[in-house]
């Protein structure tokens, strides 16, 4: 009975890194940038690599390491991180009914491991699968959370490193919008998200010379109002994708 | 910035995640977020991540915003979200991107 228990765990871990896998070459990049980015804008190496384990999100990270090369003030670069990262409280929300049956260690380092890739897969894999035990949910979850933090990790370093090596007047700054770009717009899949790009790049461009990059949060609230409008007003067709 | 601040900003930011990244699982599933409020986040990231994008590709060498059509960074862009949108590829993206912008720093 236990060595069936552990063999079901170990094949649910390994199901986890499988579904995984495809997912992590495209984290190199951004982890990458992430790290070339950090030592551009002068964080030493500690700082630089280290926010990869304290904060462990890319598009937050981005966004904060470039502010502070901008020279914002310090609430800003904060508060911009944390915006980025409500999405993980939707997600949270979504995996609460999976994983809050878990021994509180195992909990926070499930929290802790949380990435769009992981969240993702893991309801799919739950959804899929209502019999799952508690167990196999928390394998599944680590063997492709393990995997990403690794290569998250590798990859800012290498990233970092490479960074320091690169003359500034190769303008690798420009990675940071690049990067987003490459993220969102095959993420626009309907009309109402192309509301809420659409709107809060223009907000953001029309607001821009306000205080404290005061705009970037009014660009976000105008963004989400055009896109819950446009959703509002768009006959309902199939439903969420 | 100097070398506490940084680290001030890291710390606070990489703990104020992990309270989102807990939030409904420590709750214990008792609570959901109201269906108004998931469906507003789900334009968050479309709304923030274009609010960053499009002020940088209209920087200009200057530092202010700037509008034309010779601004590199803004053609650059341009042509990075239309492989961005036809490939759906990362590395397409950053390269078609870069590749323009260095092609046209060197003939500005």
């Amino acid at each position: 009975m236990m060595s069936e228990m552990a063999k079901a765990g170990r094949q649910d871990w390994i199901d986890g890194a499988r579904a995984m896998l495809p997912l992590l070459p495209g984290a190199v990049p951004f982890g990458m940038i992430a790290g070339v980015v950090a030592s551009n804008a002068g964080l030493d190496a500690l700082a630089g690599i280290g926010q990869s384990i304290v904060v462990f999100a890319g598009a937050a990270q981005l966004a904060s390491t470039q502010l502070i090369a901008d020279a914002a003030p310090v609430f800003v670069v904060i508060l911009t991180g944390l915006v980025i990262n409500l999405r993980f409280a939707m997600y949270s929300a979504a995996l609460a009914g999976h994983l809050s049956a878990l021994p509180r260690w195992r909990r926070w380092l499930a929290a802790y491991l949380m990435t769009d890739q992981s969240y993702a897969l893991s309801v799919l894999r739950y959804t899929a699968r209502p019999q799952m035990s508690l167990a196999a949910k928390f394998a599944f979850y680590m063997g492709g959370a393990i995997p990403m933090w690794t290569v998250w990790l590798a990859a800012t370093a290498a990233g970092y490193f490479l960074g320091n090596r690169i003359p500034a007047s190769w303008s690798l700054d420009f990675f940071v919008p690049l990067s987003f770009l490459a993220l969102i717009v095959p993420s626009i899949a309907d009309r109402a998200n192309a509301a809420a790009a659409l709107t809060g790049g223009a907000a953001a461009v029309i607001a821009w010379s306000l205080p404290f990059n005061l705009g970037l949060f009014l660009a976000a609230v105008a963004g989400i109002a055009a896109g819950y409008a446009v959703e509002k007003l768009t006959p309902k067709q199939g439903e969420d994708a | 910035m100097d070398n506490q601040t940084i680290w001030l900003a890291i710390i606070v930011i990489g703990i104020g995640t992990f309270v989102l990244r807990a939030s409904f699982i420590e709750l214990g599933g008792r609570f959901a977020l109201p269906s108004p409020v998931t469906r507003a986040l789900r334009f968050l990231p479309a709304a923030v991540l274009s609010a960053i994008i499009l002020p940088a590709l209209l920087r200009g060498e200057a530092g202010g915003l700037y509008y034309g059509l010779d601004n590199p960074r803004l053609i650059a862009g341009a042509a990075a979200a239309l492989v961005a949108w036809k490939t759906k590829s990362v590395l397409a993206t950053l390269a078609a991107g870069m590749s323009v912008l260095w092609a046209m720093q060197a003939v500005l």
